[in-house]
Order: C-alpha cells, then structure tokens, then sequence
C-alpha cells in the first residue's frame, strides 16, 4: 500500500464524529420488510411469555396479521406510484424501492402468507397422546429416538418456533431482490437463509433424514454465502463502492476517480470479472442452477414438505429477484461478458433438471429436480436483458410459487404409517381412491409441465418469447426439447396415479383441515386464472419491469 | 352485438362436459342422457352454423373478435370457412354417434370408491374433446389454435389410457399396460409435436408480431411483412412437423396403431376421424397461408412422403391380425392421400383432401364402430378368431360390409369421389405421384376384402355361433352413417359447394393455378 493510501485512511479515521449525520431512513417505503422484522420479533416474545398451549393461536394468529399487513403496504405502496412514476432508492442507497422489488415483495409474501397455512396444519398425522401435531418435531433438541424425544412428544410439545422462523426468512427475502448495494444483499442472504437451514432440520417423522439435509444445505449454503462474500470483496476492490450505482458507473467508465486507497485494485478488470462471477454464483446455488445445485434433491426430501413448498416458492423469487437486478442494474455493462456463462448455464439447467427427474423414484426428488428445470426456463428470460425479459421472469415466478406450494402440499396429504409416503410407487392408483386429490395434483403437474390453459403454459410462453425477441433463439428450442423430456415424468406420475391398479397396502390421503385446503386451493385457483386469463398479471408485471438504477 | 354462434358451438360441449362430470356417481345413466342431449344440441347448433354460412360470401364468416392476452399479442378470434365448416359439421355430427356406440364402453367392473366415476368421466372427457375439436377448427388466431390443439391431448390421453377394451385377449394386467404404453406414447409423440410448434409459434411472433391469421396472411399478401427464405421454411418445419405427428405422416405414424388398437372403438373412432383431422386441416390453413413460399419448397419432400404413407399404411394393413390395428394403418393410409390432395396445389386436390377428410371421417366411422360391436360380442380383436358371421348376424356383416367397401373408396360410396378428385388433382401436376397412389387403392381392397372374407365367410366358427345380430342402438348408430356415406357418393355437392371457394381462395394464397392439362404434359 503506497504512503498516500495510508494518509488517505488516516485522515478519513481522524474525521471528528461530530459530522456523521443520523441516516435518513423512509420507513414508510420499508413497512413491508418492517412489519413483517416487528412481527418475528414478536413472535420471539411469544415462544418466551406466551404459555405453551396457546403460543400456537398466539404465533398464526401474529403471522397471519403481519404478512396481510405487509401485502396490504406493498399494494398500497405500488398503488402510490412507488412501482413506476416515484421508485427511488430508499435507506442510504440500501435499499430500491421500485417496480421489481415491489412485485417480487407482493409474490413472496402471498407464498409466504399460504405457506404459513401449510405450517399450520394439525389435522394430518393422528393425534399423539391427545394433542394435535404438526409437521414439525416436538422438540428440535431432543435427539431422535431418545427418551427427552418420547418426552417432548408426549408432554405435547410443538415446535411453535417455526412461525417466527419462517417470519424471519419472509423478512430476508423482502429485502433480497430489494438490496441496493452488495453488503444488504449479504445481510439479507443470510438472514433468509439461517432460518431456512433451521426449518429444515425439523421434521417430525424421518427427523435423521432431516438433519442431515439441513446439514448439507447448510455446509454447502455456507459456501456459497463465502463465495458471495469473497465476490463482494473483489467488487469493492474493483469499484471502491459496494453500492450498485456506484458499482455500475464505473464498470461503464462514468466515474473514473480513483480512491487513493484502493488505487492498487480499482479498475482491475480481474477482479471484477472473478468478482462477479463469485457473487452470481452465490445467487445461481440459491435458485438451485446447474452446477449448483447438488443440495437441492436432499434438501427438498429431507425437510419437513410444508418447508419444502415454501422454500422452493419464496426462494427461488427472491433470489431470482437479486440475480436480475445485479445482472440489469450492477453489471449491464458486463454483459457481454455474462451472457454466454449465463447461457451454457441455462442450457444445462433445463437439460440437465429435466433429464435426471427421469431417473427419480420419490415424490419430494422428482419435484426437486423439476425445481431445476424451471430454474433453467426462468433463466432463459433472465438472458433476455429486456424489458420483456425481466416483466416475463416476474410473472412466470409469481405463477411458479403458487403451483409449486400447492403441489407439496398435496404430497403432505398422501400418507400412510411412516408419515408422507413419498415414494412413487405408492402412488398407484391414487386417482381411483381419491379422484380429487388425484385430480388436483394432476392439474399442478401439467401446470409444471407447460400444458396450455394452465398458468405453467403463459410462464413458459412468456420467458421463451422474451428469449426470442432477445435474440436466444437456441435457447428456445434447448428449453423446447427440455420441455418434452420434462413432460414425461410429469406424465409418468399422472399415470401412475390414474391408469395403475391401486395397492391394497397403499396410503390414505387424509383429509386436512381449512388451512391446507386454502394453500392447495389458493395453487389450483391460481394456476388456472393465470392459465386462462393471464392479461391482468402480465400488465402488472410489464409495469413492474423497470429496476430503478 | 349479434350471438356468438361459433362459441357456442365450443361452449356447450365445454359446459356440457363439466356439467357431465358433476353428476353423482349412482346416477350413471342420466351422465349418458345428459352428454348425449349436449351432443344433439351441439350438432343443431352446427347445422345452424350450416346455414348462415354463405359458401359465397366472405371468406372468413360469423366472426367474432375479443381482446384476450395483448401481451402477447393473442386474440381470441373465431371465423369459419368452407373448410372449417364443413370439418365442424362432421365432427358434431359424428359425437353423437361416439357416444351412442361407447353407451356402455365405461360401465364400471369393479367397485372403486365411491367417488370413483368412470361413467360421467368417459363422457365428460368426450365431450371436453368434442370442444376443443371445435374451437380448432374456428380458431383463426395462431395462439387460440395452438392452445386447443395442445390441451385437446390431456382428455384424449385420459380417454385412451383410462377406458380400454374389455375384450382384450390376455390377462387383465398386460392388458392395463399396452393400453396406458399406447396413451403415453400417444401424448408424447403429439407433445413433442406440438412443443416443437411452440417454438416456431414465438418464432412467428417475432417475425410478425401478432398471431392473426388474416392479419398475418394479408401482410404477407401485399408483401408488407417479409420474411427471410430460411426463417419462412423453420416457421413452416415446424408447424408442418406438429401437423404431421397429428395426422398421421409416415414416418411419425407409429402412436396412431397403437392408440386406435388399444383404446375402445368409439374413442378410436374420435381419435382418426375427428382429432387427427385437426392435423390435415391446420396444414391447408395454417401451413399454407402463413408461409405460402415455405409450402411450394417443401412440396416434393412431403408429397413423397405422403406417398409412403399410402404405400405402406396400406401394405401394413394387409399385413393385420388385429381388426382395430388393421383399420389403423388403412387411415395413415387415407391420411396420406388427404396430405397428398392438400399439398398437390391444385383446386380438385385440395377440394378432394377437404372432402376426403369428412368421408374418411364417416366411412371410418362406420366401419369402426362395428368393427367395435363385433368385437363387443366375441370378445376378441383378432381376425383369426372370427368366420362366418354373416350367417349369424347378416345386419352386422352387411353394414361392415359398406363400411368396408366405403374405405377401399367403391364407386357410389362417397370416399370414391374425394379420392378420385385427389388422384386427378394430384396427376395434373405430378402424374409420377398419382400413378404410385393409385396402387393403394388396388391394396386398400385387398385388404377390406381379405378382412370381410376371413371375418364374415365361411363355415361358421363355434364361438361366433350364438352372436346376436346388431340391437336397435347399434343399428341406431349405424343406419345414419351407412346413409350418409351412400348419399354423398352419388351427390356431394351439398359438401363440394361449401368448400370449393374456400379452396380457391387458399390456392390463391399460395399463388398457384391449377396447370393446364396439356401444357403442362408437353413439358
């Protein structure tokens, strides 16, 4: 470090404190994430003064009011102008009030809002001892197969922490695709993600299978969060700023005054590029891309399912959110360097996800890998860098989380002794027990497969069309014949259900109480309306489309 | 604003099909009666249709024209031809007759849950068919096309896997999984089809921007939208490749065997006679009209093909053990002569392939359907299983007898005017071509006669010895068929009249004129 360098940090130190103004902070554009961060908050206070027999009432009820009440903010920001006409930056430069992050807000808290339902849910596995029991074990500390766990169940406990849990990651992932300069976007990724790693450890039935893909994702998430970490650094060496217009600017050459301190570093295009490649890698292992997404198969099997839906929903949102405004707002300027990446990342995603969900056995893994598929077609859009591309991620996302909490929400229902049966081959003939469920769950999947009439087909057909007119045309047609291969395991499980001879042993679909048939109810209303009239959302997404620099 | 005839026409089924599925599971026969009822009202409508429509008049009739999604420039528009309409009359004449023959193709065997209703599904399905057939056929946005002609797979598929022969040689289980191999391998052929339409559909919204047929073909007319050669023969490959799977063309046939042999014979019969026309028909409006140019260049290639298809759907044909099977592969081969009448470019060949479609339409109908009440009675879908059952059940043999000589195209029947006028459209311009085909009219009787000798002459088998002759329902089913087909052999007027303006005008898309005959022969 040269001697100027030193001078300049010396002298920054030396400033008197006296001239550090109070930030200003518009709490009126961050009510969502505030209300939803108050309302974990206290939902803390509740596991720690609330008694134990109505923590539950005391937690749903508190989740449910706070979620409502950030949905009802983000409406009536976005009614406000603060969509389009009056989008700013709000919190020192932290935080982006705009189009996107208002969508993406509004989509994750409804998936989080009917999330929360399937958390909630008492009625599925039969009542131990006398007491209702969720999906969640009864007490997370307790070592499985222990006596303290024989305890905790039959005292009846409940794992009522999972409300604020979930509020937390709800919080996390406002604020995600809303982080306007690297270091939020760090503090919001973790803060998504530790509850995340949390929920996952606690199953109540196959609680090993649970820690053990809650150990995974965590091992391999904190990589990731290393990896992000790491890009960070290099970016700011690269920028002297880890504020994204700042970050833009110079990567665009308009600002070209180098801090003395950094004036080893700044303007080294090597650390941009291996920069931004660890920070994009980070988001691609959160939205579960080829190569990163090895945790996705365990982890969606071995959480508990309500965790699953909620986490393969919400966080695919909020981490295609971040990626699109890093790529659109931070590194435009880069992109002829991201595309092609971002392309063969594409392609071996979609062929990649659709091509091993052939080979799987269980439920919870096909889903998982058809995760990955879907995350190679939301890519698609992404590469669009239009407008349209990212107004058709939007929607295509808005109308992905849906199906996909709806859909593990039916597999909660499926069950026989050993908890959920979720492998295939007791599936059979599930479609003559309980035609409903059955049909349900076939409509999800065709949804998943991009059938017309359903909101899967206006996703596919908005992302490939933005694809299109941004000149990736072979994207296109790889997501095409990526479609066709996906369609046969879809079509596999609806025969299995509909045209197989059903087991004598097989499982019994139990019958769930108001809430999970709202969550299932809410996807299939969903699924079709955006299937069928799509006009309304696809406005609200084009209106959304613009990230505010 | 006048009454939207055409989507009523959709409308009703669609209704009719949600109301069928919602009846409660012990009131199975008023779920027949209901979707049979729906039927009826669908065919009046369409005769209404018949009616206001003036072959004369604009090309594009009782149109209706809404906003539906402007972000992707969809709308929902509807418009009927000559072509459409006469397609939409077979294809509401011909369900109520479906359903009348499957009356108890889904009675239930065994007892299920009690939520369990095959019944009001059967039909439900059907009728959901029957809709989206429809909307097809009146669809003249590119999107609302490929939305129907997509969806049409899912009750197809549930129709084909879900309700099998009960007369299946074999056990019970092998029976289960030829029938759901036959239903994937239906719906994955006709989804990598219509997949890889998909996305020659974006490409066409790239190129052009909206999906409206006649604001496309208009463009493209007056040379206001250009398309680059290379694109225009993508585009086309790729319509043409979903087309061709639905068809059938040789070589993307081989589901069409397998679903027709394994599902019941009235879905078999709404598999070849009403949905694949939905193939041979988006060819000559869609195919034609958006990439006129793409369509005179593939010509050659899809002509020989089609002549393959006559060839050896035929060849296959001869070569059944199976009844079902062997009427499969004489319909690729009929659906090669309709390809072959489309893509000939002249006015006879394609007023031949139109009116091909509804006499194949109703010939295999008729022949089918009792291809499906003999099998209903022995039990057994193989030829060799059968003889002599003329003297048993003269009614049966005598009107699969018609269906049969109506297939091989007989002079007087009315599949022997469309063939003519294919084969004489086709020789005007590739007289090579017409002379090949007509070699599969020679098999086409061999193998209906091979297969009405074996079946209904004879010395009398033990097994068929007690066979009932046809009941009033069947012959019900029946009688109108044999009728029509007699009718429209000797005066197909009524049909030529609706579809010949329609056809000039998709001539003059592709600017062809039929060839004079000897200039073109001094060449």
């Amino acid at each position: 470090m040269s001697a100027v360098a030193v001078h300049s940090l010396w002298t920054t130190a030396a400033d008197p404190i006296s001239k550090i103004d109070a930030p200003k902070i518009e709490y009126g554009q961050l009510s969502p994430t505030l209300i939803i961060l108050g309302a974990a908050i206290i939902g803390v206070l509740v596991e720690a003064f609330v008694p134990r027999k109505s923590r539950y009432y005391a937690q749903l009820f508190v989740s449910v009011v706070a979620l409502c009440a950030a949905f009802a903010a983000v409406v009536a920001l976005a009614s406000d102008g603060y969509a389009t006409t009056k989008a700013g930056i709000a919190a020192m430069g932290a935080i982006a009030v705009d189009g996107p992050a208002l969508f993406l807000q509004g989509t994750i808290l409804l998936a989080g809002l009917v999330g929360l339902f399937t958390f909630a849910e008492r009625r599925l596995d039969p009542e131990t001892h006398g007491n209702r029991v969720d999906s969640f074990a009864a007490q997370a500390a307790s070592v499985p197969g222990s006596d303290s766990e024989k305890a905790a169940v039959k005292a009846g406990f409940t794992t009522t922490e999972v409300f604020p849990l979930l509020l937390f990651a709800v919080a996390g992932m406002l604020i995600f695709p809303a982080a306007n300069d690297l270091l939020t976007l760090f503090v919001a990724l973790e803060v998504f993600s530790l509850p995340l790693y949390l929920l996952c450890a606690l199953a109540r039935r196959k609680r090993l299978m649970s820690q053990e893909a809650a150990v995974k994702y965590f091992l391999l998430g904190s990589f990731a969060s290393a990896f992000t970490l790491f890009g960070i650094a290099l970016l700011y060496g690269y920028a002297g700023s880890v504020s994204y217009g700042t970050i833009a600017k110079v990567v665009d050459g308009t600002i070209t005054t180098v801090d003395p301190a950094l004036v080893d570093t700044m303007g080294n295009d090597a650390l941009l590029l291996i920069g931004a490649a660890m920070i994009v890698m980070g988001l691609l292992f959160k939205v579960g891309a080829v190569p990163f997404h090895m945790w996705t198969p365990d982890v969606y099997q071995g959480a508990p399912t309500p965790v699953t839906g909620f986490m393969a929903a919400a966080t695919k949102v909020a981490a295609f959110g971040a990626l699109l405004r890093l790529l659109y707002v931070v590194l435009p300027g880069l992109r002829w360097d991201w595309r092609p990446v971002m392309w063969a990342v594409a392609i071996v995603t979609m062929l990649g996800g659709a091509i091993v969900a052939i080979t799987q056995t269980d439920i919870k893994r096909l889903l998982a890998y058809s995760s990955i598929a879907h995350a190679g077609f939301i890519l698609a859009g992404v590469i669009a860098t239009t407008p349209d591309g990212v107004s058709s991620v939007l929607f295509y996302l808005a109308a992905y989380s849906f199906v996909t909490i709806g859909a593990f929400a039916v597999v909660t229902l499926v069950r026989d002794a050993g908890g959920e049966a979720t492998h295939l081959s007791k599936w059979a003939g599930l479609g003559r027990r309980s035609p409903l469920v059955a049909a349900v769950f076939a409509v999800f999947l065709l949804a998943f497969a991009g059938i017309p009439l359903t909101s899967g087909f206006a996703g596919k057909f908005a992302v490939f069309k933005a694809a299109a007119e941004g000149g990736a045309a072979p994207l296109v047609v790889v997501g095409v014949i990526s479609s066709a291969i996906a369609a046969f395991f879809y079509i596999r499980v609806i025969v299995l259900m509909f045209f197989s001879e059903p087991r004598p042993e097989g499982p019994t679909v139990a019958v769930p109480s108001p809430l999970t048939m709202t969550a299932i109810g809410v996807g299939v209303a969903v699924t079709l309306v955006l299937g069928v009239a799509p006009q309304y959302f696809l406005d609200l997404a084009n209106q959304a489309g613009v990230f505010v620099r | 604003m006048s009454f939207p005839l055409l989507t009523a026409t959709a409308a009703l089924p669609a209704i009719g099909a949600i109301a069928t599925a919602a009846v409660p599971a012990a009131r199975r026969t008023a779920a027949k009666w209901l979707a049979l009822l729906v039927s009826l009202a669908t065919l009046a409508l369409a005769i209404i249709v018949l009616v206001r429509f003036d072959p004369d008049g604009a090309r594009y009739q009782l149109t209706e024209s809404h906003a539906w999604i402007a972000d992707f420039g969809v709308r929902y528009e509807l418009g009927v031809d000559g072509i459409g309409v006469a397609l939409l009359a077979l294809t509401a004449l011909l369900i109520p007759f479906i359903i009348l023959a499957g009356w108890h193709d889904a009675d239930p065997l065994e007892t299920g849950s009690k939520r369990w209703r095959p019944t009001q599904g059967f039909f439900a399905l059907i009728l959901a068919v029957e809709a989206m057939v429809i909307i097809s056929f009146e669809a003249t946005d590119v999107f609302l096309f490929y939305i129907f002609f997509e969806a049409m797979l899912i009750p197809m598929y549930f129709l084909i896997g879900g309700f099998g022969d009960r007369a299946h040689a074999g056990s019970d289980e092998k029976a289960a999984a030829q029938r759901s191999y036959a239903a994937v391998k239906f719906l994955l052929y006709n989804l990598v089809g219509g997949l890889i339409m998909l996305a020659a559909v974006i490409g066409l919204y790239v190129v052009a921007g909206n999906f409206s047929l006649q604001e496309i073909a208009e463009a493209r007319a007056n040379g206001s939208l250009d398309m680059a050669t290379n694109t225009e023969r993508w585009l086309f490959l790729g319509f043409f490749f979903a087309f061709a799977v639905k068809a059938p063309l040789w070589p993307l046939h081989t589901w069409l065997p397998n679903a027709m042999g394994e599902a019941t014979a009235p879905v078999a019969v709404l598999i070849t006679a009403v949905v694949d026309k939905v193939g041979t028909f988006a060819m000559l409006r869609f195919c034609l009209q958006l990439f006129p140019e793409a369509s005179k260049w593939a010509t050659p290639a899809i002509l020989v093909l089609a002549v393959i298809s006559i060839i050896y759907g035929a060849l296959l044909a001869v070569g059944q053990r199976d009844i079902k099977r062997l009427v499969a592969y004489a319909s690729i081969s009929h659906f090669g002569f309709i390809i072959m009448g489309i893509f000939a470019m002249t006015s006879q060949g394609q007023s031949g392939a139109t009116l091909y479609m509804v006499n194949h339409g109703i010939s295999t109908a008729a022949l089918m359907l009792v291809a499906g009440f003999l099998i209903s009675r022995r039990g057994s879908r193989l030829i060799a299983d059968y003889g002599g059952v003329q003297k048993v059940a003269p009614v049966l043999a005598g009107t699969f007898l018609i269906g049969g000589l109506a297939t091989l195209s007989l002079p007087g029947l009315a599949p022997f005017v469309s063939e003519f006028l294919v084969l004489v459209g086709t020789f005007a311009r590739y007289p090579v071509i017409g002379i090949i085909a007509t070699f599969g009219i020679v098999l086409a009787a061999l193998y209906t006669l091979v297969l009405y000798q074996r079946t209904m002459t004879g010395p009398v088998k033990p097994e068929v010895s007690a066979m009932p002759d046809l009941r009033a329902r069947e012959l019900l089913v029946v009688a109108p068929l044999v009728v029509l087909l007699i009718f429209l052999g000797v005066y197909p007027k009524p049909v030529t009249d609706i579809v010949n303006p329609a056809v000039k005008s998709t001539m003059s898309d592709v600017h062809k004129k039929d060839p004079k005959p000897e200039v073109e022969a001094a060449k």
